[in-house]
């Protein structure tokens, strides 16, 4: 077996959950396939990477949300890597831009890193779920032990 | 966290599946083949992404079966240097913090990589991140199960291929360090193929529930 491109693409969270959704749909069809025992490879990768995706932003995506997002991120100048970055995590805080973005603070002002966070929350579809019930938790967490955090200030 | 990789290879069809469609068998059996399993220096194989050139299918002399060279595209799990990950906290011992995404278990985050300062708990086996405020210290502990946001700082890649009969000349001739011998190699075969190396000690980075506002 030979390696003719260990860096051909890279591939975003979504494309790979698509891919293998689809796979999984296709063998279902197929069922006599599952039960021979040299796909079992297949079938517990599959299975634990679904379980892994599906528990991310991308499981929420659609394929119009690429071309939007792309579009939304020219202005910035962001790298291949970064883009991909936040296109797969879909960061709501001014922190996690930072982690994603290199040397964000030369890069970007505190306006522009808040724009991102507004374009990203607006364009990325966020889980359907938490979105309502935002509100209800800020209320709520006021008094947590000491085990548990309630914010730290990100030093800029 | 996932790259596309070209690969070329040749596959062999058993004659008694030349009823079905040559690209749905090959695709079976480059499954069959690659499917969690780890390529050295190439990372964690998931699953066939398509199949870009087939070559002319030849029958050898001696076997029924047909070999066909085969140009397709893999899905490789192979995080890029300084890529934020989440996982979940798999436990912790004196070596680090264990983590695991599910279908891939061998990330470690050693101990200097942790947020300073962090100690760790002989009693519970945790480690924890003494995090000093204004208003006195907190004990913030790593506990399993939790979610981590991570960074990949190194990727260690192993070749596990059997090494052969000559690692085990030694044993007739000092009996005493046999058992020994024995114990390394069954402790060998346990290194993974593929390990990451995190790190936490960035602002953001570590338990989920430490950074949520």
């Amino acid at each position: 077996m030979e390696v003719r491109d260990a860096n051909a693409a890279m591939l975003s969270n979504y494309e790979v959950y698509q891919l293998l959704t689809d796979l999984k749909e296709k063998r279902k069809e197929m069922v006599k396939n599952k039960h021979s025992t040299g796909q079992q490879n297949l079938n517990t990768i599959m299975y634990e990477t679904l379980k892994y995706l599906s528990k991310t932003p991308c499981a929420h995506q659609n394929p119009d949300t690429v071309k939007e997002f792309l579009t939304a991120m020219l202005p910035h100048k962001l790298t291949k890597a970064e883009k991909l970055q936040l296109f797969n995590h879909r960061p709501q805080t001014a922190v996690e831009i930072q982690l994603m973005v290199e040397e964000s603070e030369e890069r970007l002002t505190e306006e522009q890193i808040d724009e991102l966070i507004q374009k990203v929350t607006d364009v990325l579809p966020g889980d359907p779920q938490k979105a309502g019930t935002m509100v209800l938790t800020e209320n709520i967490r006021l008094d947590l032990p000491s085990r548990t955090l309630l914010k730290l200030q990100a030093k800029a | 966290m996932f790259v596309l990789v070209e690969m070329v290879d040749t596959v062999r069809i058993p004659p008694w599946s030349f009823h079905r469609q040559l690209n749905d068998a090959i695709a079976e059996e480059l499954n069959k083949k690659l499917a969690n399993k780890v390529v050295y220096n190439v990372g964690l194989c998931i699953c066939l992404y398509d199949i870009t050139k087939l070559e002319d299918s030849y029958i050898f002399p001696g076997d029924g079966a047909s070999h066909t060279k085969v140009h397709f595209r893999y899905v490789v799990f192979h995080p890029f240097l300084d890529e934020i990950l989440v996982g979940k906290i798999k436990g912790c011992s004196a070596e680090g913090v264990h983590v695991s995404l599910g279908f891939f278990d061998d990330i470690i985050i050693p101990p200097e990589s942790l947020q300073q300062p962090t100690k760790f708990d002989e009693a519970e086996q945790v480690w924890m991140w003494e995090y000093e405020t204004d208003e006195g210290a907190h004990d913030l502990y790593m506990d399993q199960g939790e979610e981590i946001r991570f960074r990949v700082v190194d990727e260690v890649f192993i070749d596990t291929s059997p090494s052969g009969p000559s690692a085990k000349k030694e044993g007739p001739s000092a009996a005493a360090t046999a058992p020994p011998a024995g114990a390394e190699d069954s402790a060998q075969q346990k290194e993974a193929p593929y390990t990451l190396i995190g790190s936490v000690s960035e602002p953001g980075l570590g338990l989920l529930s430490w950074w949520n506002s």
